[in-house]
């Protein structure tokens, strides 16, 4: 088993599952993703409703739908955690709203590409990974528990607001402060 | 030409959350498809979602839920490909990127406007209704009446481009409104200007005679 902590290594772990999913089929990968994200996508599903049948629902679908567009998964779409989050998530949009959410297409002519990133990119998009969860456990708690408020409970900024007694743009300038945090980590590659 | 009017961290968080009304979302993600310093941003953003998944407490739940699943995955057929999306018929790149085409269920040539005064406007069906979305066609040169708003209104360019108060908006700019803005888009006169624009709650206009006319307008 990987130690969840380092999550470089995990991050290649995973991405070696989820690719002899895609291409192999590979039930016993299949069931080491399930083991880790299981619980978690769980946990995540039990933050909007306290109906644990209804977290277990959709988290199988959620993981369902991993086993089934594991081919669709490139390193483009960010380490596994965070695909298998906008999955998790579309699957509440789906179930709770009953709509779909729009997302835009990389192959869709009218889409504008960024310029080339260098050939590297998969290696940076570890160290990015594990640079992003270092600066993360560096955050303020209030700014963290904004990102937690609204990624958990999906919770607007208005409802925050009322929540935590804290003016709009209070809320507002520390979900920016919170990114501007983050990116400012991200870009400092020593 | 390249865009000037980006979105806030705030609103990108909304949508990579999930919490963001569809018609916004339909904005935002019309947006990154044409904005890839937006993408960067976002992709950031989603980057922290994933993070805050790994590093939750997880609940565990027995094993009854994989033998579920795997029972499932076992006897899933394989997922078919995807169908073909509806192209460009000729060369040239669509004017309305995906997303937003899907949801037109055209380009904009085969967009059957419906008139209003000074202007056309196309409703997009929006499934969850939070916010209504449509495409308007301002004329060359010609004004959207004054008005202010009483929710969110965001207004992004797809052809052509328009003036206000808060500066020029041309393809692919993305203007953020609410209460606090009072304002009169200006379409610029070399062409007219086509946008999508979403609003929570009907427009506040200053005119009274468009105030009479608006609810025949549902805008
Ligand atoms: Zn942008
Ligand atoms: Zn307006």
């Amino acid at each position: 088993a990987v130690d969840p902590s380092d999550k470089k290594a995990l991050n290649i772990v995973m991405r070696q599952k989820l690719f002899a999913v895609a291409t192999s089929r590979d039930v016993a990968a299949f069931e080491e993703l399930f083991r880790y994200y299981g619980p978690r996508v769980r946990a995540y599903m039990a933050k909007l409703s306290r109906d644990g049948q209804l977290a277990e629902e959709l988290m199988q679908e959620t993981m369902v739908a991993v086993w089934n567009k594991a081919a669709q998964y490139s390193p483009d779409k960010g380490n596994v955690s965070t695909w298998i989050f906008t999955i998790a998530r579309n699957q509440r949009i789906d179930h709770w709203r009953k709509t779909n959410r729009p997302d835009f297409d990389p192959n869709d002519p009218a889409f504008v590409p960024a310029e080339i990133r260098p050939a590297d990119a998969a290696f940076d998009m570890n160290e990015d990974a594990d640079r992003l969860h270092r600066a993360m456990q560096t955050l303020p708690p209030e700014q963290l528990e904004l990102l937690k408020l609204s990624f958990f409970e999906e919770a607007s900024h208005s409802t925050i607001s009322e929540k935590l007694g804290l003016p709009l743009g209070t809320v507002k300038s520390r979900i920016r402060l919170a990114f501007a945090k983050l990116r400012t980590a991200l870009e400092d590659r020593s | 030409m390249s865009i000037v009017h980006h979105l806030d961290e705030d609103i990108l968080l909304d949508h990579a959350a999930g919490t963001l009304a569809e018609g916004f979302s339909l904005a935002v993600a019309t947006h990154l498809a044409v904005c890839p310093e937006c993408r960067e941003r976002y992709a950031m953003i989603e980057g922290a979602g994933g993070e805050l998944l790994d590093t939750i407490e997880p609940a565990a739940g027995g094993d009854a839920g994989w033998q579920a699943v795997k029972a499932r995955i076992s006897n899933a057929p394989l997922p078919t490909a995807k169908p073909a999306r509806r192209g460009a018929s000729g060369g040239s790149a669509p004017v309305l990127p995906e997303p937003l085409r899907s949801y037109v269920g055209s380009d904009v040539d085969a967009i059957r406007w419906k008139p209003m005064p000074g202007a056309a406007q196309f409703i997009i069906p929006i499934r969850d209704g939070r916010a209504v979305a449509r495409l308007l066609r301002i004329p060359a040169g010609k004004p959207v009446p004054e008005h202010t708003h009483r929710g969110m209104e965001m207004t992004l360019v797809l052809s052509g481009a328009f003036a206000d108060e808060d500066g020029t908006f041309t393809r692919g700019d993305i203007e953020i409104a609410d209460g606090s803005l009072t304002h009169q888009p200006v379409a610029t006169n070399d062409a007219d200007c086509i946008c999508l624009a979403v609003t929570e709650a009907p427009l506040k206009f200053k005119s009274w005679i468009v105030r009479l006319f608006q609810p025949m307008l549902g805008i």
